[in-house]
């Protein structure tokens, strides 16, 4: 069937910031779509909040608007536009929610638009629990039985009927505390009396236990012909009971028959076509593994972070294909542009394995609470692909970056039996690796089956990778067991280990004997039709199919997984720079592996090398393509930490030299050249003893900024008072060596802002200035940031654009470089220096609108940017104001404090736009979900040494109509001042459930929190935090974006005065 | 102990592996499977007689052997090429592993080959011969024996020696064997069929007397133009009772009435092999295993109609007999394994016959 032609304008709806849950993968489903309608000849609308996007590049569509995702902007966008539909199926549940919305307020109606791929009512059906039980008993499909019950006794007679295990969940408590399960009736009164207590509404759902099921998914696809067809399948290593995101997942499914595998299609199939969803969805199964006995867990009516990890596993361009359906053609008319001689109805035959693992945040939250359930807590995942499950899973773990790999991790080996016992039964981020430490400790397959309710299919996979460690062990430079070993996915540094060799020796062993790997082909069809597919993933076999070429080819190191600290941002960057030499007439590879992004997307190198970013792994490809160099710069720390040993191996690095990269990096190269530059930077020291440290301290005077060297995203970063915090943190918070040296600098208190500067060793282009909101101490990717400036004078500025300008040249800088700055007493102060794309480049591409990655890959290619056109300095700055704000998935976490500090805790960030000040900043404020009231209660607790500034907004905060609620303390002074206080509350260390009530209530709209030093006063306000957050208050812990709050509240203030 | 095992090509190419399943030579067309799951009903799917049965899913074996999905009684599929043989089954119903399973029918296997790099030779080169031997000098006896023939008796040696029931209530239905596929006896079953399977020699005296209500033909191995006395036979028969014809039967029908076949290249042997209904653009995955197929321009001079087409490459997938209430698909409507998709074609076989019944009725009383 030929596309509509009744449509013209199409309107899709982004996903807004990164968050646990909704990351990258719709980045890369929504550019995919967005492409997809524009080349079928739509106009198409984009609306997203998200600036660090490829998605709301200009190209991407006709029309881009960098928004809130709220009814009220998103409307306006549609007034504007007047679009004929909306596909809301690309943009996660952020997409879907908003597409209700519209609905429910009648816009749709208004304007006559219509919803693309799945209508409301489909929407409304997959994802309301209550019509969702209602279709699956209509269609005769099992779900878990489950009833809300509000009596121990309601509990009781349920569960009888349903039978044991039973899963009791409290309504409405925070991390379904109170929660758990009931093997027998004792269990259940205990668990349901508790739990009942708990919940605010004395309520609690009792549900079917099917945990220990194994977890199945399906990628089925429909049309409007009512054609379907699964795209791939799935099998979560995990059992059911841990959410899927949270899951190791292999594809295709491992350990079904195809009776069982037949089964389960016919009943994804069955769920595609009764929701009517034309394009893509994704169906969750739960099999019993000693029967055919199946439930549906969830069906999702749209593209998800699945179907991104199932078009990445088997090549198949899911969303592309959801998009172009959306229109109204059909599987059988769109060709598969994996082969481009087959049509997109056909059910893609996988010839290699893949293996996707989570990546969590628990490396930078060690507080948190590690453990798995169905809350997801990864902030990304990797995924790998190999010829048989070892080989991808080692190659997925390495690819984690997390020092880990499976041949034992020194801290699990420390656990006793009981311990490594309970890890097994309660699941935590960690799983994999203390099934390995138990494997270690020879407890048996079926033993720790029983445990954890891993297939024993999949625990035997893993003994076999630490029978062959052993043979390692056992047979030094045995030919057969190293082509044995490498065909299982060990490392050369893993091999070496056991050899008692380097690397580099093993890799020359490897060279000798003609122990290579060969690249195969992703091309959906298990190789039975011709295809030209330029997705390749290495192994150890016969056949090489990846060919050199004789065209200058170029390398670019990807990112890798998305963790705090180092998001899309990058991916952005990578996207940019291959497309740039692309256009240049270069062959452009890009390694990666991260099945969310853009860059993985084969359609966007000339080749795409799916693989781990190790330097073997690296250099594996470098020496079959033979490149001019390698682009690292793009690639976050991942890719500027491959720099120096790819460089030692004789790789070139394109763009600013290695040499100078160091010079950058290390403290005292930096400070020499500071030095001779006579720039101001804070007092600082490198410590490589905890003595040496105290000295330095000593010396420079406190408050001391103190962290790692070589970090990333501020990881451990603390800001310390005095000797004996100082002498803590160097004991408790990390480890000092020679080879890990510890920074001190002098805190200064100011503003803190930061410039990205391209260079290409004659001119220095700064494309702007980004003003932080808040003062330095906060994280930089932590902070609300505006550009242009407001509050800095022409003074500074010029300190900050000749300091840009001297740094870039004596750093020989070659491509893009971040400077960030403390401006203290209007003195700008250099902070640091970092020579490689930062997180601000697509914020300050889009809002200055200079192709940064762009200007920085030509730079390093050769080019003058003299010749594109380009000045020193700093360019004329945009007329309308653009804020960034961070967005955190602190509601996702346990036990993960929200107070901000040099620590990086943010996941994504939006941007809000406008003629002034204020209005950027209330739009940034709606896009992070965050609702001002004009009026309603604000909890203060602020620490004495800014009682001070807090009073002068709390006035402000009571003149606007705000009633004030503060601790004793506060209160006290606030009033003793004039300030009117509505009420005191008691702390919460003191016994009181005043605070508590007040925030479970949601009588307050806002907490302003600011922390004491004293430890009692840090517990309290962690708590009061934590129960805001719970209950999705706004905390602001920084009176500067408290004042930044207030200023908007002002502009949008009237006048209400008696004359 | 590992042992080693060659797989050799008639092109000269030698492969080293490892050795699994029976102990002893092969020699038959490697051919290639696309399924990722269903290597059970493969392998002991008649079809595959005399055939070497390569498939490009690298992990073979995973959830074992079971006594349900066979699809015949003794397989004769040549021998059975894997990139990696499972270590460990983990399927409740496992009753044994697959290398147990190939040693009791005397099958042998090689594991660790580069099976894509294969696929590719096969795909380029198109079917060939190849053994499985045990030894190099066994690899070279081989290369200079006549490679080239192929044993035009498969069928005989796949069909059942005798008739045989499998009695229910409902049509009666007589099934040829050319190398009958259980699921097809399941599917008529589950449809309450009263059916009498014959071997494939079966004359249409035979096949009427016992005044069948429909009558099903097979699949089977090899090429259709080794099985002529079935011809005489279909001809007979399409006349007076409502026919469906699958994979071999589908192509023996075309031959019948007029149409001629063809050796493809490398075949398709998979199942996510999309399929047109032209009438209605249905498109169904299907399950598929056949190497010959029916010349798109021999049946335009006959009174065959094409129902049927792959979306890929255009092959003729389905015929219907524009006289006769006869029918006939090129895929396996009775999966197994694969997808359902394309079940409700007994549906359609019984209503066919529903609707030739009624309307002789009406013919007759009229």
């Amino acid at each position: 069937m030929p596309k509509r032609q009744d449509i013209h304008k199409i309107l899709v709806i982004g996903s807004g910031p990164i968050i646990i849950s909704q990351a990258a993968e719709f980045d890369y489903s929504g550019s995919q779509a967005c492409l997809a309608l524009k080349a079928e000849g739509y106009e198409v609308v984009l609306v997203n909040s998200n600036p660090a996007t490829i998605m709301t590049d200009p190209e991407i569509a006709d029309q881009v608007y960098i928004e809130p995702l709220t009814l009220e902007f998103v409307s306006r966008v549609i007034r504007k536009e007047r679009p004929d539909a909306i596909l809301p199926t690309v943009g996660g549940q952020t997409g879907l929610n908003l597409a209700k919305q519209l609905a429910e307020a009648g816009v749709l109606k208004d304007f006559n638009i219509e919803l693309l791929g799945t209508s409301l009512h489909s929407i409304n059906q997959a994802e309301d629990r209550e019509q969702f039980k209602e279709l699956m008993q209509k269609l005769g499909e099992p779900v878990p039985k489950s009833q809300t019950v509000t009596t121990v006794k309601q509990a009781q007679a349920f569960s009888e009927k349903i039978g044991f295990p039973v899963i009791i969940r409290p309504a409405y408590t925070l991390g379904g505390t109170g929660g758990g399960i009931a093997e027998n009736m004792t269990e259940l009164t205990k668990i349901a009396e508790n739990g009942l207590d708990l919940s605010p509404i004395t309520q609690v759902l009792i549900e079917q236990s099917i945990a220990g099921f194994k977890e199945i998914e399906f990628e089925v696809m429909r049309d409007r012909n009512d054609n379907t067809m699964v795209v791939c399948s799935m099998e979560n290593f995990d059992p059911v009971g841990i959410h899927t995101g949270d899951s190791i997942v292999y594809a295709p499914v491992q350990t079904l028959s195809d009776r069982e595998y037949q089964m389960l299609r016919d009943v994804s199939l069955k769920l595609i076509s009764a929701l009517k969803i034309e394009g893509g969805c994704n169906v969750q199964l739960a099999l019993d593994p000693h029967s055919y006995q199946y439930y549906i867990i969830e069906v999702n009516p749209r593209v998800s972070r699945s179907s991104a990890l199932a078009s990445k596993a088997t090549g198949y361009p899911i969303a592309k294909l959801a998009a172009e359906i959306a229109v109204g053609l059909t599987l059988d008319e769109i060709k598969n542009p994996v082969t481009q001689t087959t049509f997109a109805a056909f059910e893609p035959a996988l010839d290699y394995v893949v293996c996707k693992i989570p990546r969590w945040p628990f490396d930078k939250f060690n507080h948190a609470d590690r453990l798995l359930g169905t809350q997801m807590k990864a902030t990304g995942e990797v995924m790998a692909i190999g010829r048989n499950i070892e080989e991808a899973t080692q190659k997925a773990v390495r690819s984690l970056e997390i020092g880990e790999n499976l041949m034992g991790s020194p801290a699990l080996t420390k656990l006793t039996e009981q311990q490594l016992t309970e890890r097994l039964v309660h699941a935590r981020d960690d799983l994999l690796f203390c099934v390995m430490e138990a494997l270690r400790r020879q407890w048996s397959v079926a033993e720790i089956h029983e445990l954890t309710k891993i297939d024993e299919f999949f625990l035997d996979k893993l003994s076999h990778i630490l029978e062959i460690e052993g043979f390692l062990q056992q047979q030094s430079n045995n030919l057969a067991t190293l082509k044995l070993a490498k065909q299982n996915g060990f490392t050369d540094v893993i091999i070496g280990k056991a050899w008692d060799q380097t690397a580099d020796e093993i890799r020359k062993l490897r060279q000798v004997n003609q122990i290579w790997p060969v690249y195969k082909m992703v091309d959906t069809c298990a190789a039975e039709f011709e295809s030209h597919t330029p997705y390749f993933y290495s192994t150890y076999e016969t056949e090489n199919e990846s060919q050199p070429s004789e065209q200058p080819t170029v390398m670019v190191i990807g990112a890798g997984p998305i963790r705090i600290g180092q998001g899309i941002e990058f991916d952005y960057a990578t996207v940019h720079c291959v497309q740039t030499l692309k256009a240049a007439g270069y062959r452009a590879i890009i390694m990666n592996n991260n099945p969310e992004t853009v860059s993985t997307d084969f359609s966007i190198s000339d080749k795409l090398y799916f693989e781990p970013l190790t330097l073997e792994d690296v250099l594996n490809v470098v020496d079959l393509e033979k490149p001019l160099g390698v682009i690292v710069q793009f690639g976050g720390q991942t890719a500027i930490n491959l720099a120096k040993p790819l460089a030692d191996h004789g790789v070139k690095i394109l763009g600013t030299a290695v040499a100078d990269v160091n010079r950058a990096e290390d403290r005292d190269q930096f400070n020499q050249i500071i030095e001779e530059l006579k720039i101001p930077q804070p007092l600082g020291d490198t410590a490589t003893t905890n003595d040496e440290a105290l000295i330095i301290g000593r010396k420079i005077g406190y408050p001391l900024l103190v962290r790692p060297s070589y970090v990333l995203g501020g990881w451990a970063m603390e800001i310390v008072h005095n000797d004996e915090e100082l002498n803590h943190y160097m004991h408790a918070a990390i480890e000092v060596s020679h080879e890990h040296p510890v920074l001190l600098d002098r805190y200064l208190v100011g503003k803190e802002c930061e410039v990205d500067a391209i260079c290409d060793g004659e001119t220095v282009v700064i494309p702007g200035i980004m003003e932080h909101i808040e003062r330095a101490g906060i994280h930089s990717g932590d902070s609300m940031a505006v550009y242009p400036p407001q509050t800095l004078s022409p003074a500074v500025i010029n300190q900050i654009e000749q300091a840009t300008i001297q740094l870039a040249h004596a750093l020989n800088c070659f491509g893009l470089m971040n400077v960030q700055f403390v401006i203290h007493h209007e003195q700008a102060y250099v902070i640091e220096v970092n020579p490689r794309a930062s997180r601000t480049v697509p914020f300050l591409s889009k809002t200055t609108k200079i192709p940064m990655t762009q200007l920085a890959t030509q730079v390093i290619m050769g080019e003058k940017l003299a010749q594109l056109g380009y000045q020193t300095g700093i360019q004329a700055p945009s007329k309308l104001v653009h804020v960034k704000a961070p967005i955190f998935s602190f509601s996702k976490l346990n036990q993960v404090d929200s107070l901000l500090g040099p620590e990086m805790k943010s996941t994504g960030e939006v941007m809000g736009s406008d003629c002034s000040f204020e209005k950027a900043l209330y739009k940034a404020f709606e896009a992070s979900g965050v609702h001002l009231p004009a009026h309603g209660n604000i909890l203060m607790t602020v620490r004495d040494a800014e009682k001070p500034q807090a009073t002068e907004l709390a006035r402000q905060l009571v003149q606007l109509g705000f009633n004030l609620f503060a601790t004793e303390g506060t209160a006290q002074y606030l009033s003793e001042r004039g300030v009117l206080v509505k009420q005191r509350v008691e702390k919460l260390s003191a016994n009181s459930p005043q605070i508590a009530r007040l925030l479970t209530e949601q009588k307050i709209q806002l907490v302003v929190n600011t922390v004491d030093d004293n430890m009692e006063s840090v517990n309290d306000d962690t708590k009061i935090r934590a129960l805001a957050i719970s209950h999705e208050i706004l905390v602001l812990t920084s009176l500067d974006t408290l004042s930044a709050v207030v200023t908007m509240l002002q502009s949008q203030a009237y006048l209400i005065q008696a004359i | 102990m590992i042992k080693k095992r060659y797989l050799v090509l008639a092109d000269g190419g030698i492969y080293e592996g490892t050795a699994f399943g029976g102990e002893v030579n092969c020699i038959g067309e490697l051919v290639f499977n696309t399924g990722m799951t269903g290597y059970q009903e493969s392998i002991t799917d008649q079809s595959y007689n005399g055939e070497i049965l390569m498939f490009t899913y690298p992990l073979i074996g995973n959830y074992g052997i079971n006594f349900d999905d066979d699809e015949s009684v003794t397989p004769r599929t040549a021998g059975v090429v894997v990139h990696e043989l499972a270590r460990k089954v983990s399927n409740w119903r496992s009753q044994m592993n697959l290398d147990e399973f190939l040693k009791q029918h005397h099958i042998p296997g090689i594991a660790g080959i580069d099976t894509r790099e294969l696929t590719k030779i096969v795909r380029v080169q198109g079917t060939m011969k190849a053994a499985l031997v045990n030894t190099l000098e066994q690899a070279q006896a081989f290369l200079q024996s006549d490679v080239k023939k192929t044993s035009p008796d498969l069928v005989t040696q796949s069909t059942t020696q005798n008739a045989y029931p499998n009695p229910n209530s409902g049509k009666r239905i007589v099934v040829i064997d050319f190398g009958l596929k259980h699921s097809i006896l399941r599917e008529l079953a589950q449809r309450q069929c009263n059916v009498t399977v014959l071997p494939a020699t079966a004359t249409a005296q035979q096949v009427l007397n016992y005044q069948p209500d429909g009558v099903l033909l097979s699949n089977g191995p090899g090429d259709p133009k080794d099985v002529p006395t079935a011809l005489a036979m279909i001809r007979t028969v399409e006349k007076t009772v409502p026919l469906f014809g699958i994979c071999l039967g589908h192509q023996l029908f075309a031959l019948a009435n007029g149409a001629d076949t063809y050796k493809m290249k490398f075949g398709h042997r998979g199942f996510n092999h999309p399929v047109r209904e032209i009438a209605t653009n249905r498109i169904d995955f299907t399950a598929q295993n056949h190497g010959y197929a029916v010349d798109a321009a021999s049946v335009q001079q006959t009174d065959l109609l094409v129902t049927h087409q792959e979306i890929n490459d255009q092959t003729i997938e389905g015929l219907r007999h524009k006289k006769y209430p006869a029918f006939s698909v090129q895929f396996h409507p009775d999966a197994a394994p694969g997808p359902h998709d394309a079940s409700y074609l007994f549906d359609e076989f019984l209503d066919n016959i529903e609707s030739f019944q009624r309307q002789r009725r009406i013919s007759t009383h009229a």
